[in-house]
């Protein structure tokens, strides 16, 4: 089992690695783009809402803190937004630990509320210090390459030390005390974890990798405003989404739900028109009602499902 | 100065007192009983003991440290474990990864988790279950679960939160068997019962509480005939 894992590991990234020689349309290495970029979302998010069970409704504010860091370094500077792939990891990270201190001080329901409120007044404080952030006219930078393969390279980069990183956290003894910690707090004070110290370990690099994505978003997109990085429902709700998608506390879970989440969106923006939001919206209701644990949590459901399925179909021939 | 030591501990929940000016003490390799009616204070005991709940009054000693003032999770790492009286699994992890979780308070290592809990599982007579889902598994294997869990992270004072409450008399048995095993192996015990039975069998010592408070300390014969506990199970007319 253990080493099918890895083949198939190595498989996907060789298929990813080659995948430019062959997929050669802008458009379509724009959506591999995206789809690193909301993976790499997803996995950070899935650390700390799908292991460590503490459920952020403001991943927007580590993901904006990543893009802006990118976007004043240029706008102010004048230095390259390639360095903010650098300084954007680290401001989101140092924001999380103060963040952190205030917001485990709250259980379940009452943490997520509190995230919430954190992403929207990041938000409207970048949208109201205009004279530092250019408030709504937002940033707009000229990128020095404009090649995709290099952007899908770099994604595609990221996107793997993401995926090595969170690997290695939850097949180490934090993740076991993340996991516990998610099941029964009580139990796991009652086990000598400190509770807080770890909720925190699991924020903290699930922020940097959120402000990563970020980073790569300025310098990808070339344009940000508050409204769009700092968004409550096309950011922190989607991160959760791409992760309930493709399947909570698993490995490979939020990138096969943010391939499925950017595939589908693009297939039904182009052909259904305004309908879109609530084809994708049926969707994400009917993958809750009837795949629970996402798509790579019920994996072998959906296994059992194809082979009846299949036996079936030759016991009736 | 005893192994274990509590100084008029009290607690109160607003006007309510759980425990009143309590002070009791524990010899290493005992096993002191707690008895008392439902609601009499003894779960309250625990959790203060292991600072799930603030103490308002008094002081609690461990091998000569004054515990009541460090954080809960601390308490545990300086050597005390416990269970819970409604159980707590590690619900969707699997009985290995629940002891395992507490293993890791002595070691960083996979490996050497895995290794010491599997010792626990065999210890505790989990072995066919190693790999069952928490959640999965019948009130008297999650009872023997929050035994193991607590094992796990060796402890030198075990506080037993009824963990035979709830058993048919087969299971009680296995479960004192247990308890004796571990006693053995040279961990001091505090437990909670209700089931006479098992306290006369195994307490070294018996305190018995009513509203908070001392009614009678001693040996198991010496409590269940004093006068004052058979008033608080039974009412005034059998004193």
């Amino acid at each position: 089992m253990k080493h099918k894992n890895i083949l198939l590991t190595v498989a996907f990234f060789l298929v990813a690695f080659l995948l430019p020689l062959f997929v050669k349309a802008p458009y379509q290495l724009h959506i591999l783009i995206l789809i690193f970029i909301w993976a790499i979302i997803g996995t950070s998010w899935n650390l700390l809402g799908g292991y460590a069970g503490q459920v952020s409704f403001g991943h927007a504010a580590f993901f904006g803190l990543g893009a802006y860091s990118a976007g004043l370094l240029t706008l102010h500077y004048g230095i390259s937004p390639w360095w903010g792939m650098a300084l954007g990891p680290v401001v989101a990270a140092l924001a999380s630990l103060p963040i952190g201190v205030i917001c485990f001080r709250l259980r379940g329901p009452y943490f997520a509320l509190a995230m919430l409120a954190l992403g929207e007044i990041f938000r409207i404080v970048f949208l109201n210090i205009a004279s530092f952030t250019n408030g709504a006219k937002g940033i707009l930078i000229m990128p020095a390459i404009t090649s995709k393969e290099l952007y899908y390279y770099i994604g595609l980069l990221a996107l793997a030390v993401t995926l090595l990183t969170t690997y290695a956290i939850v097949h180490s003894k934090i993740g076991y005390y993340l996991v516990s910690i998610r099941e029964d707090q009580d139990a796991a004070t009652s086990l000598g974890i400190p509770t807080t110290l770890y909720k925190n370990l699991a924020l903290l690099p699930s922020a940097f990798f959120t402000g990563l994505a970020g980073a790569l978003y300025m310098n990808y997109v070339a344009f940000i405003d508050p409204n769009i990085v700092f968004n409550l429902t096309n950011i922190s709700v989607m991160a959760i989404l791409v992760v309930m998608l493709g399947g909570v506390a698993t490995t490979w879970g939020p990138t096969v739900g943010a391939a499925l989440y950017i595939v589908l969106g693009e297939l039904f923006r182009t052909t259904l028109g305004s309908a879109n939001v609530l084809v994708f919206g049926v969707l994400v209701c009917l993958i809750i009602m009837f795949l629970p644990n996402g798509i790579v949590g019920e994996l072998d459901l959906i296994k059992r499902m194809v082979t009846r399925k299949k036996t079936s179909l030759s016991g009736g021939v | 100065m005893s192994f274990f030591e509590t100084r008029n501990i009290t607690k109160r929940f607003g006007g309510l007192t759980a425990v009143s000016n309590l002070s009791f003490s524990v010899e290493q390799g005992e096993i002191l009983g707690i008895i008392g009616p439902n609601g009499s204070g003894k779960t309250t005991v625990f959790n203060v003991i292991s600072r799930f709940f603030p103490l308002t009054l008094g002081e609690i000693y461990f091998k000569e440290k004054r515990i009541d003032t460090v954080p809960a999770h601390k308490i545990c790492d300086m050597g005390i474990g416990r269970t819970f009286q409604v159980v707590k699994p590690l619900q969707r992890m699997t009985v290995l990864e629940n002891i395992m979780a507490g293993a890791f308070l002595r070691t960083a290592g996979i490996g050497k988790a895995r290794h010491k809990a599997e010792e626990i599982i065999e210890f505790c007579g989990l072995d066919r279950y190693t790999h069952r889902e928490a959640k999965s598994l019948p009130i008297p294997l999650r009872k023997r679960l929050e035994i193991a869990r607590a094992l796990a992270t060796e402890p030198e004072l075990l506080l037993l939160d009824e963990t035979c409450a709830g058993l048919n008399p087969k299971e009680s048995e296995s479960a004192i068997a247990l308890i004796r095993r571990i006693r053995d192996t040279g961990v001091t015990i505090i437990i909670i019962e209700h089931i006479m039975k098992v306290m006369m069998g195994i307490s070294d010592r018996i305190l018995a509480i009513n509203f908070g408070g001392e009614i009678a300390m001693g040996t198991p014969k010496e409590v269940a005939n004093h006068p004052e506990v058979i008033k608080a199970y039974l009412g005034d007319a059998y004193a």
